[in-house]
């Protein structure tokens, strides 16, 4: 075992090469073309036995990425944001074709209006496609559980899909110090890929993913499918347990810190839960009772491990890095469906924040842990709370300010009914 | 230049004797696409998988029956070619890794009607032939939206009738020239075929079959639901197609197009449009004689260009 500083990218292309992954089918897209980068290297110097293969779009990716894993070969492929919405036909129809293959997604904001920066829309846009989810806060943890999701996707009882999510820039171009596992033990962890019946053969004609006529049948493979997705809770302690023994590295479905008689707690996902645990520690110190609950697994949605978790817990803050137009946060809305009904269940308050890339403060975790608080004492939370400060929105102010002073300039009308974030 | 083999089609009595394709399919009688897809299959074989995109023959493969004897996989409207590339790279790679026998190794073979073909496929199959991929491509090409019915296309000629060009002077678009598309990309092979000249067909099938790269083959299909005629006219609509000179034989190879059928004395292409419903505005209630002739012109031009 050696240890290496890597950048996220580095760690999910570490991750893909470790697995001995037979085919990457590619198209790049910011902030995740690092990845396919040091991969086309490897291949190239002979340094791994992979076919690698550029796409024309993420939508044929997706496609060649399940045509080939229902073939019987193991594939790895990468995206981000845009990419991942453009996919999003082909995300939906391979996971009922149950062609399992590992794709790493570098979480970043979807347009409009466009950016680079990282939130998690474009992931929790993907919730329902049938692909397992697996969120990763630090470089180590990617290329660990990139390993994992290998073993998740083929196992018998899933044989699914399984996307890795990191965010970008935050972990993609983050260099922390990675234990890289040793290539044989990496080898012998994540095993051959067996694909059973999933392939083409001369030998052995077969008809993958044809129509079904009527909503019995259709209703019968979906539900086959959604049954598969849960059987991964169970498959994924198996293999982290697993992971454990070989490399010392142990990974839950809900990751806790510090929630040990803590009355209150974070709930949140990615890389800026670790600003999540310095708030935790600082707020420790001075006497509260609070910890962090960290979902690794959004699909399938660890529903039992939520609620011991925080059966005893009086008050939540859960933050998202997403928004769901017209109703909010989705960890948020889910986690709220998790506790439904539970007795003694906390009172949940829920803050959106970290969207492009917006950082979240220590300042911030302050007040959402004292908005929590309130809520407890109050018997109700508020109502959700879009983080924003005085002081970026006096910064927003000074941007309008110089786009209307340009506008004037050009001699354009002021256009009052123009909606868009082009206009203000 | 590459010697192209001898055929074995020479006539009709030497086309294969056994129906691969099994019966029994949900397409509409008639179908054009459908014959020439059983023409196709007999001389492909069994050992093929198929990959198909969103249209009529995604029918074909209802669970669980098929009436292929060889592999399927249903994709999505787009990115049929997309799939062929990766059954096609996972088989190489398993021969090269020695984890299958060169036995167990398919031809892949796209299928798709013209809605994907000439539109939402189009940047698809041109990946796959910028990449050179090893495959072969059916288009059944029945020019409109047939599944859905018969919207008009990219594939549809000017002046049909479709669902959703019902006015007097029917579709106003021009059909697109996908030969010429794929042409430019300088596949392996390119042909045009159609069902009711099946030696035609067997030849470039073989032909194609004897290649690496991609070939690309476009099948006229005449479709009595969506053009509007008997179903047992489709044979003589085919052959009219022909003998008019409104679906040209041909075929692009090492760089040359060359005409595998030149039709000397052309037939009027009122002779094709009238046993047609589609095209009946053009005769009823009165003769629209501007548009048959802007049509017969545009015939004309191009069997100029190719007789001269």
């Amino acid at each position: 075992m050696t240890r290496q500083l890597l950048t996220g990218n580095g760690a999910a292309a570490w991750g893909a090469r470790l697995a001995a992954t037979d085919y990457i089918p590619a198209f790049p897209i910011t902030p995740q073309t690092e990845i396919i980068e040091a991969l086309a290297n490897w291949i190239d110097y002979g340094e791994m036995d992979t076919r690698m293969v550029t796409m024309e779009s993420e939508h044929s990716m997706i496609t060649a990425a399940g045509a080939a894993a229902a073939t019987g070969v193991r594939v790895f492929s990468a995206t981000s944001s845009q990419g991942l919405l453009y996919a999003m036909e082909m995300l939906y129809t391979v996971a009922g074709w149950r062609a399992p293959f590992v794709l790493t997604n570098v979480s970043r904001g979807l347009a409009a209006p466009i950016t680079l920066e990282s939130d998690h829309n474009d992931i929790v846009a993907a919730r329902d496609s049938g692909f397992l989810q697996l969120h990763c806060s630090t470089c180590q943890e990617v290329l660990d559980n990139t390993l994992i999701a290998f073993r998740l996707a083929e196992d018998k009882r899933v044989r699914l899909p399984v996307i890795v999510n990191l965010d970008g820039f935050y972990l993609s171009f983050t260099r922390e110090p990675v234990e890289l596992p040793e290539a044989s033990a990496a080898k012998e962890y994540v095993g051959e890929y067996d694909p059973e019946n999933i392939q083409f053969r001369a030998s052995a004609p077969v008809s993958q993913a044809v129509a079904v006529l009527g909503g019995s049948p259709y209703s019968y493979f979906r539900y086959e499918t959604h049954l598969a997705v849960q059987n991964g809770l169970t498959v994924f302690n198996e293999v982290a347990d697993e992971f454990a023994e070989k490399f010392g590295r142990q990974y839950k479905t809900v990751e806790a810190y510090r929630m040990e008689d803590a009355e209150l707690a974070f709930v949140m996902m990615g890389s800026f839960s670790t600003k999540a645990m310095e708030a935790v520690d600082k707020l420790r110190d001075s006497g509260w009772a609070i910890g962090l609950c960290r979902p690794r697994m959004l699909r399938p949605f660890p529903i039992k491990q939520f609620q011991e978790m925080l059966s005893h817990i009086k008050g939540i803050a859960v933050i998202d890095q997403n928004i769901s137009m017209g109703m909010g946060g989705v960890l948020h809305t889910e986690l709220m469906a998790a506790m439904y009904g539970q007795p003694d269940a906390p009172v949940i308050s829920s803050f959106i924040g970290g969207l492009g890339g917006r950082d979240i403060t220590m300042e911030e975790f302050f007040e959402m842990a004292n908005t929590a608080r309130n809520a407890v004492e109050q018997g109700q939370a508020p109502s959700p709370r879009l983080l924003y400060s005085e002081n970026e929105l006096r910064e927003m102010r000074k941007l309008q300010s110089i786009a209307k002073v340009e506008r004037d300039e050009l001699g354009q009308s002021s256009g009052e009914n123009s909606g868009g974030n082009t206009h203000e | 230049m590459s010697e192209v083999p001898m055929t074995r089609y020479k006539s009709l009595k030497h086309m294969p004797s056994t129906r691969l394709l099994g019966t029994g399919t949900p397409m509409c009688a008639g179908c054009g696409g459908l014959g020439a897809l059983h023409e196709i299959y007999d001389i492909l074989g069994e050992k093929t998988v198929f990959v198909n995109a969103a249209g009529c023959m995604t029918l074909m493969s209802v669970y669980p029956f098929t009436p292929f004897r060889g592999s399927w996989l249903y994709t999505a409207m787009a990115s049929a070619p997309a799939g062929a590339q990766g059954i096609r790279d996972a088989l190489d790679i398993l021969i090269e890794k020695k984890r299958i026998s060169k036995a167990e190794d398919l031809q892949v073979v796209v299928l798709t009607g013209d809605g994907s073909a000439y539109g939402m496929g189009l940047s698809a199959t041109s990946g796959t032939m910028e990449r050179d991929l090893d495959y072969l491509y059916i288009c059944y090409d029945n020019e409109g939206y047939g599944n859905t019915g018969q919207q008009f296309s990219a594939a549809t000629p000017h002046a049909a009738k479709t669902s959703t060009s019902m006015g007097p002077r029917g579709f106003s678009g021009f059909k697109k020239d996908l030969f010429a598309i794929w042409a430019a990309h300088k596949p392996a092979y390119v042909a045009t075929v159609i069902g009711s000249e099946p030696v035609d067909l067997a030849r470039k099938i073989e032909k194609a079959m004897q290649m690496k790269g991609p070939r690309m083959i476009i099948a006229l299909s005449p479709c009595p639901t969506g053009w509007d005629y008997d179903p047992k006219e489709t044979v003589e609509i085919g052959k009219l197609a022909v003998k008019t000179g409104v679906w040209p034989l041909k075929e692009y190879i090492n760089g040359e197009i060359i005409h595998t059928k030149i039709p000397r004395q052309r037939q009027p292409v009122e002779e094709y449009l009238k046993l047609q419903g589609r095209f009946k505005h053009l005769f009823e209630p009165q003769r629209n004689e501007t548009l048959i002739s802007k049509l017969q012109n545009k015939i004309d031009t191009y069997w100029e260009n190719i007789e001269s």
